[in-house]
């Protein structure tokens, strides 16, 4: 048997593929800005903030790496409304990436905070800053220039991962090249062509958050 | 014929050439010091008599057998010549006796019993016999350098050349490997060594190469070198030291 | 209707999750084989066999896992085979398995000092004998913690299958959730058994990790 390689049908459905690539897009720069946030937030909590709250931040932290994304998307867009809280495809999937990134940023960020050398804290406390200010100032910039690269790569995992949102009918790309198979029954060529895609995308996002990384970080680190 | 043959050598990393044309022939059992400023290229001579590194023209024998890039001839070429690092370079996951063993089985196919023998020996010559059974994270440096000399020695090699083999060691631990190498020297083993231990080269070697800027710039007997350098440049370098 | 308690409902889950701990131990193993071969290409002295082995990678880590079991699932389709899910849910995670692991223990094997390969090049050892000897031995001990902490993803890609129609444990959350109508109860449980397989896994990558930093020396 021979295949045959088809085409045709991208000039027909371009649009949908656009629009998958913004939904990917969008879902990703929601996810990084407000996970790496939360990761922060929680990676202080781990590793300064008051101890009661060290342990719910803990187990939020290994519950979210030891379960699969597509089960914490199915439990906040499939189980959340039976307490009540009725999510959007788009509003679940954004919560549950942002949850996700949070989690994983957090331990890399911890790890940032805690390759700082003791006498940046020292320092601080010297000059009568009191142990958040020392953070906020002194600590987190150096800290998340040192795991910058590492952040970057969870970052680009996440927009990868994200490609189940389709699962909830979430309109991204994955979404975009079910529905072109569906249609055209060129399965083969849809998910080739949408992988490809993926491909590029991973590179630019990597690429981008060079720049960005540059852009936050003027100044070489000093470790 | 000599036993290495040194002709017309030339290495270049890019643009930048770091041996520019050596021609060095070296007779059986003689001690060759090659001195000189760092990045005079005298390392890197060393290292590509050994062929770590490949040279970009000229050519390099050892007994007959020349250095070709391929693991052929470089492995015909190893067995003929050993090389001691500075920085040892032992295996870490071995003991000292498995250290000299390893390559003796694995290259040689030798037998284990004979292997262990012949380690067992050799460890006894640089004198840390009783160590066959310590990992290189027991030992000092100097202990470990000493396993380093017998784990070449055990290769049976006609030369062995040495990179700076004391550079990384405390002062006090110097003493013991220039004691095992003394000792070399005087059974007849043919010795190539990049040092800095100035007195030593005195006593001991038969030739001094003064290396300069990727070439040999004064060469001669000790005596003559050390106490009348002819140029310029090793007077400089002679009154550093 | 008939009703469920929740001991019928983790009893179904848990008669899944056979599966999702066999695929993810075929995926994990053949990941290991697949990836020791990419990681002696991926250091070859060869430049076209070190590119081979550094876009394959690149392809692999670089694309969702999803579209990769989509591509074997329809891609092994145009061969003519009939694809049964779990020939194609095995072969993707393999193939992404390994694109990980391999370039896990590259950093290992790159991590050992370039004086022990000159070392055992001086002693007259070819490339295969350095690595098996010299290189590995040393490279091995430091790959456990990061190797047994990926199993983790591993496990946790293993839910991926269900979409692709491979019925392991998160497929079977899908379906007793249909016919429960309990979507909190059963996905809370499904989490929590995926938590049981993997929090074991993440915590002696730890503890790996933390004895191999403190007794560096260890024979």
């Amino acid at each position: 048997m021979t295949y045959i390689f088809e085409f045709g049908w991208l000039a027909e459905y371009y649009p949908q593929i656009l629009k998958g690539v913004l939904t990917t897009l969008q879902l990703i720069a929601v996810g990084a800005v407000l996970g790496i946030a939360l990761g922060t937030f929680c990676a202080w909590a781990r590793a300064l903030g008051p101890s009661w709250l060290k342990p719910i931040v803990a187990a939020y932290v290994e519950l979210i790496r030891n379960t699969p994304f597509l089960i914490q998307l199915f439990f906040i867009f499939f189980g959340l409304p039976s307490l009540g809280l009725q999510l959007g495809e788009l509003t679940a999937a954004n919560i549950a990436m942002v949850v996700n990134l949070g989690a994983y940023s957090c331990e890399i960020i911890r790890a940032g905070i805690q390759a700082t050398p003791k006498g940046q804290f020292e320092a601080g406390a010297s000059l009568a800053m009191t142990p958040f200010e020392t953070f906020r100032h002194v600590v987190l910039v150096p800290s998340l220039q040192r795991i910058w690269p590492a952040l970057s790569s969870q970052v680009v995992i996440v927009m990868l991962g994200s490609s189940v949102v389709s699962q909830i009918a979430a309109e991204d790309l994955t979404f975009a090249a079910n529905f072109i198979q569906s249609r055209t029954f060129r399965a083969f060529e849809a998910y080739i062509v949408s992988t490809l895609i993926y491909l590029c995308l991973a590179i630019l996002l990597r690429q981008a958050l060079v720049v960005v990384g540059g852009f936050i970080f003027p100044r070489r680190a000093a470790r | 014929m000599s036993l290495i043959e040194i002709t017309e050598v030339r290495k270049s990393y890019g643009t930048n050439e770091v041996l520019k044309g050596i021609n060095l022939d070296v007779e059986p059992g003689e001690v060759i010091a090659i001195i000189g400023k760092s990045g005079s290229g005298k390392s890197t001579l060393l290292r590509c008599i050994n062929g770590l590194e490949t040279i970009t023209q000229g050519s390099i024998s050892v007994a007959g057998a020349q250095l070709i890039d391929d693991e052929v001839h470089l492995k015909a070429l190893r067995l003929k010549v050993g090389m001691i690092f500075q920085q040892f370079n032992l295996f870490p996951h071995l003991t000292a006796g498995g250290n000299v063993m390893l390559s003796q089985s694995v290259v040689k196919k030798t037998a284990k019993a004979e292997a262990e023998a012949m380690a067992r020996k050799m460890l006894d010559r640089v004198g840390l016999g009783h160590k066959f059974e310590a990992y290189p994270d027991e030992l000092s440096g100097g202990q470990q350098q000493r396993v380093a000399i017998a784990r070449a020695l055990a290769m049976q090699p006609i030369a062995l050349l040495c990179d700076e083999i004391t550079s990384a060691l405390d002062p006090e631990l110097v003493a013991e490997v220039l004691a095992v190498v003394r000792e070399l020297a005087a059974e007849g083993m043919t010795l190539l060594m990049v040092t800095h231990e100035m007195k030593f080269a005195r006593d001991v070697c038969s030739r001094v190469v003064f290396m300069h800027q990727g070439r040999v710039h004064e060469i001669g007997p000790p005596e003559e070198v050390f106490a009348n350098p002819k140029t310029p440049e090793l007077q400089q370098f002679l009154g550093m030291h | 209707m008939i009703e469920f308690s929740i001991w019928d409902i983790l009893r179904n889950l848990l008669l899944a999750t056979r599966w999702t701990i066999l695929l993810s131990l075929v995926s994990f193993v053949g990941g290991g084989a697949v990836g020791l071969l990419l990681l002696f290409l991926r250091i070859s002295k060869r430049k076209a066999v070190r590119a081979f082995a550094k876009y394959y990678i690149e392809l692999f880590q670089g694309t969702p896992l999803l579209m990769q079991l989509f591509l074997a699932f329809f891609g092994l389709g145009l061969f003519g085979i009939d694809v049964p899910a779990w020939l194609a849910a095995g072969l993707a995670l393999v193939l992404w398995t390994a694109s990980f692991l391999a370039e896990i223990w590259r950093g290992c094997v790159e991590s050992i000092a370039r004086g022990q390969w000159e070392a055992s090049a001086s002693l007259g050892m070819g490339r295969l004998q350095q690595m098996r000897y010299v290189i590995l031995p040393q490279a091995l001990k430091i790959a456990v913690p990061p190797t047994v902490g990926f199993s983790v993803q591993v496990v946790k890609g293993t839910a991926l299958t269900s979409i692709i129609g491979f019925v392991e444990l998160s497929k079977a959350g899908t379906v007793v959730t249909n016919a429960t109508f309990q979507p909190f109860t059963v996905y809370g449980l499904v989490a929590l058994i995926y938590f049981a397989l993997c929090w074991p896994l993440s915590k002696s990558s730890q503890i790996l990790e933390r004895k191999l930093n403190v007794a560096h020396r260890n024979h």
